[in-house]
């Protein structure tokens, strides 16, 4: 075996503290760089390197699903199509209606493409995190949901016609929009690109933790607890398996709901009057 | 908010250092030129695809339907046209074959009376002529016998029985022919 630089291992911090049981930190999602080192603009840690990899495979599974497309799919082409489709039918079809689901799809499949594949590295041998544990990454696809339902509001309405009808909506007596304004504020353009961005983050870092504490648990139950102890390592070990099958669940999952919120955002700013 | 180590506490998760956006961006910004100029349009076209050819399908079966039917109607129509046109043919022989035996019957009734009467004319012709030809020989025979009997018996009676048998010894050999002989 050749040996792997600490910046590459998972936990590298606690690297260190010699065999033991290593509960999960978030200096997991803090590795030091191995490249770059200092650079404002190109630092790179192995989270980067996570990314990276992540998006190249994103790239030749999205390029090659592509390729099968056809009208007449094979295998390969069916379950691409079905992905695909799960995006067009299930999500913004059936929010958007037929019309804007077609012209919205580049956008939405972007976002769940983007989110799925960044989460599932969580789970993949050897790289074992999820670059949307970091802030930057769900941010960003917030601030593109943002960017989005708002656009579609101007789009559909105008911008005096988008912006009075989301902060003042028709209705209640003059004076409740001294609270009903700012709530809407919040609500509207503040709270939901947040809630966007931590609860991927969230979700991604909890089920790092999760899946740390367990196989860390067998580790070390199996090499340095003694007699029944060392049986439980079996039972640590099977729980580490389900949550790893219940974080492909959950990268899924997220994908799926931030793409879904980003529709339903989308819809309610092109219904809003 | 960054702890000696590099960990970022509070609320510093939650700001992002440049290196890290610049990343995201363009990860991101790769996956959306590949999802927005290949997968989508892709996927779409192949859609808009399938939905053209199942429709062209459908329409093609309808008009293949339509012609069948016409087609089947227009068979129907020949196939009657065809059997009255045989019903009819077959009338038409049978009354032909009707008349035609009916005529041949009449003409060969027709032909045997001829030949029945001709026969019976030609019968009654030959009789007659027989008749006549017998006459004629009898008499002549007659007279002759009676010439030689009457002219020997004035000499001889002996001679006379001599002549009798030479005559009827001539007549056996002559084996005189009806209608023929000497007249």
């Amino acid at each position: 075996m050749f040996p792997i630089p600490p910046a590459f291992m998972p936990g590298a911090v606690q690297a260190e503290s010699e065999g033991g049981f290593e509960a999960p930190s978030l200096a997991d999602f803090f590795p030091p760089p191995f490249a770059f080192e200092g650079s404002n603009f190109f630092e790179l840690n192995r989270l980067s390197l996570v990314r990276i990899i992540a998006t190249v495979a994103l790239v030749v599974v999205l390029w090659m699903g592509t390729k099968a497309l056809r009208v007449v799919p094979g295998r390969g082409g069916n379950l691409f199509e079905m992905a695909v489709g799960f995006v067009h039918n299930s999500i913004a079809a059936d929010v958007l209606g037929p019309q804007a689901a077609r012209r919205y799809l580049p956008l939405l499949a972007t976002i769940f493409f983007t989110v799925l594949g960044m989460n599932i590295t969580g789970i993949v041998p050897l790289l074992n995190v999820a670059s949307t544990s970091l802030v930057a990454m769900p941010a960003l696809l917030a601030i593109v949901s943002f960017i989005a339902f708002v656009w579609a509001g101007i789009q559909t309405h105008g911008a005096k016609g988008y912006f009075s009808s989301a902060l003042f909506p028709k209705g209640p007596p003059t004076f409740i929009y001294v609270i009903l304004t700012p709530i809407e504020f919040l609500s509207t353009f503040i709270l939901r690109p947040v809630t966007l961005t931590i609860r991927l983050m969230a979700n991604m870092i909890s089920g790092h933790f999760l899946l740390v504490a367990f196989f860390s648990m067998t580790n070390y139950l199996l090499i340095e607890a003694t007699g029944v102890m060392k049986g439980v390592s079996v039972l640590s070990f099977g729980a580490a398996l389900a949550f790893t099958a219940f974080e492909i669940f959950i990268a899924a999952l997220q994908a799926y709901i931030f793409t879904l919120l980003t529709t339903v955002y989308i819809s309610l700013a092109r219904e809003s009057h | 908010m960054i702890t000696a180590s590099g960990t970022p506490e509070g609320i510093g998760l939650f700001i992002p250092p440049l290196y890290e956006v610049i990343l995201s961006l363009l990860c991101l910004a790769v996956i959306a030129f590949v999802v927005v100029t290949k997968v989508v349009p892709t996927y779409l076209k192949v859609l808009d695809e399938r939905t053209e050819k199942i429709e062209g399908g459908l329409r093609r079966a309808a008009e293949a339907e339509s012609q069948i039917a016409a087609e089947r109607a227009r068979a129907a129509a020949q196939i009657a046209d065809a059997t009255a046109r045989a019903a009819r043919a077959r009338d038409e022989a049978r009354e032909d074959a009707a008349a035609i035996v009916a005529e041949a019957r009449r003409t060969a009734s027709v032909e045997a009376e001829r030949i029945l009467g001709a026969a019976q004319a030609q019968i009654a012709a030959d009789t007659k002529a027989a008749e006549l030809a017998l006459r004629a020989d009898v008499g002549a025979l007659a007279t002759q016998l009676a010439e030689r009997i009457v002219g020997e018996t004035l000499k001889d009676s002996a001679v006379a029985s001599r002549v009798v048998d030479r005559f009827l010894d001539e007549l056996a050999a002559a084996e005189v022919p009806t209608g023929g002989g000497k007249v």
